[in-house]
């Protein structure tokens, strides 16, 4: 039987993801001296074309696009993160209430949490923002509240099973309180089916934070890859390389951590990696 | 299974979906108590000001001086009769709106359906027959990069490339107004402006599906039953199109259930971008304009979409899956 590590690391596709995120995570982290300029800063002649002064070109107002890409990981990053944490932290909560509870609670809680599935997420998301007012903090708090369902369903499925299994009924015998037995025995036991979850989310957390950002409501005064997008939109007959460029940008993220994902699932949960 | 228990059966569905409309209702009347400005406030703005009598004669009129929980019990009693409330700023009551605009909606959504889903299942099955050859590499890698693309941007792009520099297709709209087309000739026009906005739209899915038919007619295939089959004596084309393929749609069935939140959601994009007029646009300038009413209109609206969608969605599954008859 081969370890996790050999597993995970011996399958190139997670290779190839986790070389794009290191560098997007360097360049995240590394932005204020990869670009020092502010990237709402005009820099030069609108639309130039890439390979010119600038790699990238500029855009419609002479914005450094490459600036913009730059600055854009930072805040793409940081929001789908920040809500991915948020939502697997509330997810996390319910799932393991309702699951070890079981009875009326668990039933309630269900409920709840089915609710949330069955409405149009994507619109709600939508409606949160338009009602709250587009910033950093209300996009962190939308993108959490349409996207903890699945992590509530995936830990309460987990704490069904374990919490029948003998080393749980020994603490309770043990007489440690139910929060301790939740917390310390149940918990840590369902942890790499959250791993995988989490990880996955944080694409759809990228992918729904671009697209409210493309339709104008991201955050203000934060360049980030959707907003290029939708401001590029209008020039795309005079400068493809506007919409072009962060929609890239966006693709190979999204599949990076789709792919490191994926191969988090197949070294966790070996048997199914064949399918 | 007995007569009159599908009946009983959807009836039974039916009442589970009370609470969840119930759910959206009471989520629509918080958020607009959240939303900033309420309708005496943006009436008086409309006139250019108004003294606070005024404004407060107003709420009186709207209701809006009583308790939240006698408003919240009027607005349930105004969507019960279907009364969605007035948009302001389009100067039309909120359901003529939404219902001159569910029918493009319904159009982008059903044609998506049926490519996503034909084609999905139909790529997932050639995938699962090649397993392990490079057609089958070919299809899952393309998979999964549809599967990681945003949705708005393969829209901008095939609007770069059809539309842009090979002037297919048009850009934009749901038929050429100025044409007056009839009859056929209106037709062919709507479904020339149908195929970017659909191929934008499903193919996200399309991926979704492909990968999970994949995967579940390889499951299926490993299944008793198959050996079964086989020790009978069946043929593989046999087992494969009689038994595995029709096991194997269940969860696609399932998952098409699901998207449909999903796939409004992606509309309003969608319809954003190529400027189809359906309830997604409508959404989106109702977001531009501030008009609470007709946006929380509009939620309100696809929710109950949803519902219906998987309510249908539930009674198709029974007639695939005796099975699940019993439940």
């Amino acid at each position: 039987m081969k370890t996790f590590w050999s597993r995970f690391l011996g399958n190139p596709r997670v290779y190839l993801g986790l070389i794009w995120l290191g560098l997007l995570l360097a360049v995240a982290i590394a932005a204020n001296v990869l670009a020092p300029t502010d990237p709402f800063a005009i820099v030069g002649k609108p639309m130039a074309a890439p390979g010119g002064e600038f790699w990238l070109g500029t855009d419609s107002l002479g914005r450094n696009v490459l600036a913009g890409l730059i600055h854009g990981s930072r805040a793409t990053l940081l929001i789908a993160v920040l809500a991915t944490l948020f939502a697997v932290a509330f997810g996390t909560f319910i799932g393991a209430v309702a699951g070890y509870h079981g009875g009326l609670i668990d039933n309630v809680l269900m409920r709840f949490t089915e609710f949330f599935q069955t409405i149009p997420s994507f619109l709600f998301a939508i409606v949160l923002i338009a009602v709250l007012s587009p910033s950093a903090l209300n996009l962190v708090v939308a993108i959490a509240t349409v996207s903890w369902p699945p992590i509530a369903r995936v830990v309460r499925g987990e704490v069904l099973t374990v919490k029948s299994r003998e080393f749980v009924q020994a603490a309770v015998v043990a007489g440690q309180g139910d929060a301790a037995i939740l917390i310390k025995q149940v918990l840590p036991n369902t942890l790499s089916p959250l791993i995988v979850t989490g990880s996955l989310l944080i694409a759809t957390a990228i992918l729904v934070e671009s697209a409210l950002s493309f339709l104008g409501l991201g955050a203000p005064n934060l360049m980030s890859w959707g907003f290029m997008i939708g401001a590029g939109r209008s020039f795309m007959r005079e400068a493809w390389w506007l919409v072009t460029v962060p929609g890239v940008a966006i693709l190979l993220t999204v599949l990076a951590i789709n792919l490191v994902g994926e191969g988090l699932n197949d070294a966790l949960n070996p048997r199914l990696a064949d399918l | 299974m007995k007569s009159g228990s599908l009946g009983s059966y959807i009836a039974r569905r039916l009442l589970q979906t009370i609470p969840v409309i119930l759910g959206v209702v009471v989520v629509n009347f918080l958020l607009l108590q959240l939303a900033p400005g309420d309708l005496a406030t943006v009436l008086a703005g409309e006139a250019g000001g108004a003294p606070k009598e005024y404004i407060d004669q107003l709420r009186a009129r709207f209701g809006q001086d009583q308790p939240v929980y006698i408003q919240l019990f009027n607005y349930m009693r105004n969507l019960l009769v279907l009364d969605l409330g007035y948009s302001f700023r389009q100067s039309a009551p909120v359901l003529d709106l939404l219902l001159a605009r569910l029918w493009p909606t319904l159009l982008l959504m059903g044609s998506t359906l049926v490519v996503s889903l034909g084609l999905g299942i139909l790529m997932g099955l050639l995938a699962a027959l090649w397993v392990r050859t490079w057609k089958d590499h070919v299809i899952s890698v393309a998979a999964i990069i549809v599967y990681a693309t945003p949705l708005f941007w393969v829209g901008l792009m095939l609007v770069l490339v059809f539309s842009i520099w090979l002037d297919w297709l048009p850009t934009s709209g749901m038929e050429n107004v100025v044409a007056f087309h009839e009859g056929w000739d209106r037709v062919v026009d709507i479904a020339r402006h149908l195929v970017l906005p659909t191929v934008t739209l499903s193919l996200f899915y399309l991926a979704l599906y492909a990968r999970l038919m994949r995967a579940s007619m390889l499951e299926q295939r490993g299944l008793d039953y198959v050996t079964t089959a086989r020790a009978k004596g069946q043929s593989d084309r046999k087992i494969t199109t009689r038994h595995v393929f029709r096991n194997a749609l269940l969860p696609v069935v399932t998952m098409a259930g699901v998207q449909t939140g999903g796939l409004l959601g992606g509309s309003v994009v969608v319809e954003a971008i190529f400027a189809w007029p359906g309830l997604g646009q409508l959404a989106f300038q109702s977001l531009f304009a501030r008009d609470y009413n007709l946006l929380l209109g509009i939620f309100f609206m696809s929710a109950v979409l949803v519902v219906i969608v998987n309510l249908t969605v539930d009674v198709i599954y029974v007639f695939l899956d005796p099975r699940i008859r019993i439940g």
